[in-house]
């Protein structure tokens, strides 16, 4: 599952990817003519809309691509660079920009791409670049402020405007078409001459156009996969079907008390109720999170039981189906969820007798097993609170 | 002879698979402004290292225990974007010192409103946090906000601008 980056590609294997990835980058800038500023410059006066042309295909090309993997589980979405939002910065840098584009005639992307084959004009827009970022550095306590102003973190556009991911991704799309035919009529009738779209197949270019519009409508009844599968195994009838391994609370007592190494204690309660009382080694998490690729490494341990523990049974049996969906096995959930297991071990309620004739030995060893286990729950907390695990963000942005 | 540009629609679909592909292997998108961003700071560093260190702005990106700012996947990446873009423009025939202008301005105003260009983009991107590619492609591609706002500031700007700078591009009776 994707991305590769932190663990299969190191830092400096990296850099590397980073530079093949560049020269496909620049190569396909160049070829498609973004190397020049007048043709560049010619988007915001009608007589050339290659940029727009370009700059949406590969925007729907990449967002649909990222849409399916996720959907299909190739790529962890969660484990993504999403460029985080300082809304009134990015407002006001984008009006800069703007002005910037117009009168250089350039972006930083393809004034380097048109550097590289030669023409002048890009080498000082690049000149001009290095001077503007030195003069933002150099002016930047002036800002400071409200440059960290406005910040909404890593918001996604779909959440900011209340819809559904599929809907938005719908959305663009038509748009995208919509401005394609839109802008091909107003180049032509701008210059009848030398217009580029004069040259385009429109056969061709209808049926894409068909096509790319067909995925979208694709987009809106394709469900997010976490919302689908955890909506599948929570039906009451998937879950009568599919019977779960169950395992008692003395069982695990006892595990725990042995101190097995073959087991590891999944906790699916939320991190501030677990807090106070975390079993000894556990790992905290949610049920959204066990889609993500952090956990791969514990779940896919197939010698090693996966003990679910949650607020209650129902939520261990939707954890327990779903992470078999997706693939691992050796799992239990306890019966009774965490409340069952601290009436029965953890608090010093008076023993239930079930008029078994082991009841004496299981008074015995349940108090034993509460007297070791609170001593363990007690080392785990003198060890400081368990910071919930940060696992190295990829790193992003320009 | 020049060779003709691709079909923008197949160049974009390419540029759209070479920023999903980075997206797949690495978790993250490309840029361009953030690689003249660590020429800026590993400059000032080299220069000024105190200074350096001392500013809030240059200070997050060196310091003791820092990488230098040039061995960062930006500009990694743009010294590809330079290789491709040469290698395209070798295949294509395109390799010539020229300067690219509107038909009514000399060079020298050319060059000059390249490099106010240049510089506005260098301020534009540091608020933004990037650039066309790195704030407005890139993040867009992955559904972030910032990326929308970014896009739509940029291009609104551009065609709400357009008018003022259209003695730099256009020929005397152009448009409408």
């Amino acid at each position: 599952m994707g991305p590769f980056v932190p663990e299969l590609i190191s830092d400096q294997l990296n850099l590397v990817v980073a530079l093949v990835l560049g020269i496909a980058f620049g190569a396909v800038l160049e070829q498609a003519g973004f190397s020049s500023s007048r043709r560049l410059a010619g988007v915001f006066y009608g007589y050339d809309f290659t940029v727009l042309r370009v700059f949406f295909t590969a925007t729907v090309t990449t967002m649909s691509g990222v849409l399916l993997l996720g959907y299909f589980g190739l790529l962890d979405t969660e484990a993504i660079f999403v460029n985080p939002t300082w809304l009134v910065p990015a407002i006001v840098g984008g009006i800069i920009m703007g002005i910037g584009f117009v009168l250089g005639g350039y972006c930083p992307g393809t004034s380097i791409c048109a550097a590289a084959i030669g023409k002048i004009d890009a080498i000082f827009f690049i000149g001009g670049g290095i001077l503007g970022v030195f003069a933002f550095g150099e002016l930047f306590p002036l800002y400071a402020n409200f440059y960290d102003s406005t910040s909404l973190g890593s918001i996604k556009v779909f959440d900011s405007l209340g819809m559904s991911q599929g809907l938005f991704a719908f959305l663009l799309i038509a748009m995208a078409v919509g401005a394609f035919a839109v802008t091909t009529l107003i180049e032509k009738r701008v210059d009848r001459i030398s217009a580029p779209s004069l040259e385009f197949k429109s056969r061709k270019h209808v049926a894409a156009g068909i096509g790319i519009f067909a995925l979208g409508l694709l987009f809106i009844v394709l469900p997010d996969r976490k919302t689908s599968l955890i909506n599948k195994v929570s039906d009451p009838k998937y879950a009568a079907s599919h019977p779960v391994t169950v395992m008692d609370a003395d069982e695990l007592a006892f595990r725990i008390v042995d101190r097995e190494p073959n087991i590891r204690i999944i906790d699916l309660r939320s991190i501030d109720t677990t807090m106070s009382r975390s079993l000894p080694g556990a790992e905290n998490i949610t049920v959204r999170d066990l889609f993500g690729k952090d956990w791969v490494s514990i779940f896919s341990r197939r010698h090693v039981k996966k003990a679910l523990i949650g607020k209650d049974e129902a939520q261990e049996r939707t954890a327990f189906l779903l992470l078999r969906e997706l693939g691992y096995e050796n799992l239990a959930v306890l019966k009774g969820g965490f409340d069952a297991f601290d009436k029965t071990i953890l608090s010093s309620a008076p023993f239930v007798p079930t008029g078994s004739r082991w009841d004496a030995d299981v008074k015995v060893f349940r108090e034993k097993a509460r007297e070791d286990i609170l001593k363990l729950i007690a080392e785990n907390k003198n060890k400081g609170a368990k910071e919930p695990k940060k696992t190295k963000k990829v790193q992003g942005g320009c | 002879m020049n060779a003709k540009y691709m079909n923008p629609y197949l160049a974009g679909f390419l540029l759209g698979l070479v920023l999903l592909a980075t997206v797949f292997i690495t978790g993250r998108g490309l840029g361009a402004s953030g690689a003249i961003k660590s020429i800026v700071v590993a400059t000032v560093d080299g220069v000024a290292s105190k200074h350096a260190e001392g500013s809030h702005f240059y200070g997050a990106y060196v310091g003791p225990g820092k990488d230098n700012p040039l061995k960062s996947w930006l500009v990694f990446e743009v010294f590809g974007v330079l290789i491709g873009g040469f290698i395209s423009g070798l295949a294509s025939d395109r390799l010539k010192f020229v300067t690219e202008k509107g038909p009514r301005i000399q060079q020298k105003i050319r060059w000059l409103f390249a490099a106010i260009g240049g510089a506005l983009f260098g301020i534009g991107a540091q608020f933004a946090r990037g650039c066309t590619s790195g704030a407005a492609l890139s993040g867009m591609a992955v559904l972030s906000t910032a990326g929308f706002i970014t896009m739509i500031a940029i291009f609104g700007t551009g065609y709400a601008f357009a008018y003022f700078a259209r003695k730099l591009w256009l020929a005397e009776k152009a448009g409408r």
